[in-house]
């Protein structure tokens, strides 16, 4: 692994991924509601299992308490948050506030997103704000951390040593274009990047291979998305109503062909094995395990795949 | 031949029912015209091409601008048949004589004499 | 041209409750070609203003006029003398044409009769789709003529997203993913580079009202004056 330079954050994800230990992460929707327990429960079936726990901001456009906050929830019960960004629901002031209040806090890893159109949402018609996109969102915060400045160029008393990521979809078109789009994410500042849920491993194989040969693995760890398919419902309206998703029709075959009642066994196999063939795969740093309310089968996705016990850092 | 059509309808030649537009079909109606309709020649065979078909586009206009309104759309219609076609003419007159019974009077008719009797 | 909607007809005629002489502008320019609010409009409308007050029992009287432009001075000279007449206007101008009527009457109610919907180009008659946000800041130039603000749903500026559908925008299976197409021209003309670059923050110009004095020009001094003469 090439030379990264010196620790950005020091936050738990980025020693293990530094340290080059294959890195597990996982996900956390915050409740529609002001109800704290909601999210300790959910934080404590990933407790000890995985490295980081993403937490979404308003997924969906879908308003949930707000992602900072159950950030803080998680570091009082002793996990580590990723705090998820995205661009819909503030201006850069705002977010440069939430920059700021996030890290005084704690927390340590910051994911930049676009966010879902607000059109997706309960509340429709509320204006998206758009001021800055993720790519600016990424450099906004690269700029806070290394320059130390706010974008003004006034200076900035305490800078957020924030582990920045991004996301990334190998599955959307135009494909060529997607590997490109990650090397400009890395240019802005991603330090890692967790990848939309795989299903097609064949064109996530050819993306990872472009993204190799352009030597994007060095400069940026790669996390892996992992979904595991509940039912042939879910698959078929992930492969049908997602924007953004490719749930090849062997998948949805393979999940049918399980029997009664045996489909979701059928996905967690499914997952475990592509956690297996990603623990291979050159370039991949981790895998991003994102399991939307099955939070509780996180332990034994995580035992079975063999990514336990997480690794202790001094 | 001379065919029979209900007396009670004023005819207005134009060229081509391409002439007719909205407001001669609003006017009528605001005038105190109980009912309108454009008879045009069969879609696709216009002279000039698309005259028919712009009138159906006109007559739609004005039923919808009518509806608005609480009148109802339905006293302003199109018609088509090819030229030579009398008793279908007629058949049409009819009909929409027929329509316009069963909506009864323009109802502006109503609102006016209702204004002239406030006044005496 | 600027393309705009005309309100539905109980929202003009709560406006008008209660007048019982309008004055109905119209606005020869963009409105008169979008169909919305050119002299036919204007027309059609008072016809069934007259219509639905009668119904009502409560006639109003409306005037027509219809100028050149709305938003030209030039244009408005006519209309002083009729606007007397009258005890309100309604104008189904764009917003523009709207304000600049309410400017020049000051003491004369004035109401907007229509929508304005956006800058736009005419793809057919009565089909009309919107082009450009009037944002200030052009990128027109390295986006292969396809503008992001306007024609992508969020506005991105480094595209696309990953909701990008076989081509199409992740809000809409009918409307085509700008960055897709921003992606397809450029790749055809060889320019892949202009979108390779990170493009920076924008900087926001359209935050307050803008004024455009081209070089050469300025403001006349007394600008009030002059637009009293
Ligand atoms: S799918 Fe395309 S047009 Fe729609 S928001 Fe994403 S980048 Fe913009």
């Amino acid at each position: 692994m090439a030379e990264r330079g010196e620790p950005k954050s020091g936050s738990r994800l980025e020693k293990i991924l530094r340290a080059g230990h294959f890195a597990f992460t996982g996900e956390l929707g915050p409740p529609r509601g002001a109800n704290a327990e909601a999210v300790k429960k959910k934080a404590a079936h990933l407790k000890g299992n995985v490295d980081s726990v993403n937490i979404t901001d308003n997924q969906t456009a879908v308003v949930r308490m707000a992602s900072w906050a159950a950030c803080i929830f998680l570091l009082q019960e002793g996990l580590e948050p990723n705090f998820q960004m995205v661009c819909r629901d503030r201006n850069r002031l705002a977010m440069q506030s939430d920059i700021l209040g996030a890290y005084a806090h704690g927390i340590r890893n910051i994911l930049c997103l676009s966010g879902d159109h607000p059109k997706f949402g309960d509340q429709p018609n509320a204006k998206g704000v758009f001021d800055i996109d993720s790519m600016q969102l990424i450099n906004l915060v690269k700029f806070m951390r290394d320059e130390k400045k706010f974008p003004s160029g006034t200076e900035l008393d305490e800078p957020p040593r924030m582990f920045i990521g991004a996301a990334s979809n190998p599955f959307a078109e135009p494909y060529e274009w997607r590997v490109q789009r990650l090397a400009k994410k890395i240019q802005a500042g991603a330090d890692f990047v967790q990848t939309q849920c795989i299903y097609n491993m064949d064109r996530f194989r050819e993306f990872m291979k472009k993204a190799v040969d352009m030597g994007l693995h060095e400069k940026c760890y790669i996390l892996a998305g992992v979904t595991p398919m509940k039912s042939v419902g879910m698959a078929q309206y992930m492969a049908k109503s997602v924007p953004g998703m490719d749930v090849p029709e062997s998948v949805i075959n393979r999940l049918r062909g399980a029997g009664k009642g045996k489909a979701s066994e059928e996905g967690i196999k499914f997952a475990i094995e592509q956690i297996q063939e990603f623990k291979e795969m050159e370039g991949v740093a981790g895998v991003h395990l994102m399991a939307i309310e099955w939070e509780h089968m996180v332990p034994e996705i995580a035992e079975r795949a063999g990514v336990l016990p997480r690794p202790e850092l001094s | 031949m001379r065919l029979n059509y209900p007396a009670n309808i004023k005819i207005i030649r134009v060229p081509c029912t391409g002439k007719v537009d909205v407001m001669h079909l609003l006017r009528a109606i605001q005038k105190g015209a109980d009912g309108v309709y454009v008879v045009g020649c069969i879609e696709g065979t216009c002279h000039y091409n698309e005259g028919n078909l712009r009138a159906k586009e006109r007559v739609n206009y004005v039923r919808m601008r009518l509806e608005e309104i609480g009148i109802e759309g339905d006293r302003v219609r199109m018609y088509n048949l090819s030229s030579g076609e009398g008793p279908t003419f007629a058949a049409y007159a009819k009909e929409m004589t027929e329509n316009i019974r069963n909506l009864g009077p323009n109802p502006l008719k109503k609102a006016r004499k209702a204004e002239q009797d406030r006044s005496d | 041209m600027i393309v705009a909607k005309r309100k539905p007809i109980e929202e003009i005629k709560k406006m008008l409750k209660g007048y019982k002489k309008v004055l109905n502008v119209g606005c020869g320019t963009c409105v008169a070609v979008c169909l919305a609010g050119g002299e036919k409009e204007v027309e059609v409308l008072n016809a069934q203003l007259d219509m639905a007050r009668r119904l009502e029992e409560d006639p109003i009287e409306m005037g027509a006029f219809t100028c050149e432009r709305q938003c030209d001075r030039e244009y408005l000279g006519t209309l002083d003398e009729k606007v007397k007449q009258y005890e309100a206007i309604l104008s189904m101008a764009c917003g523009a044409g709207v304000q600049f009527i309410a400017e020049r009457y000051p003491d004369k109610p004035v109401f907007p009769a229509v929508d304005t919907t956006f800058i736009g180009v005419n793809q057919g008659v009565g089909w009309y789709e919107e082009r450009c946000r009037s944002c200030s800041s052009c990128v027109l130039g390295l986006t292969g003529g396809i503008c992001p603000v306007t024609m992508c749903a969020k506005g991105l500026f480094n595209g696309p997203c990953g909701g990008t559908n076989k081509g199409m925008c992740e809000v809409s299976k009918d409307q085509p993913c700008a960055w897709h197409m921003i992606y397809e021209r450029l790749k055809q003309q060889g320019r892949l580079d202009c979108i390779k670059e990170l493009q920076p923050m924008t900087e926001w110009q359209n935050q307050v009202p803008r004024t455009v004095i081209q070089p050469g020009y300025r403001k006349p001094e007394k600008e009030t004056e002059q637009q009293k003469a």
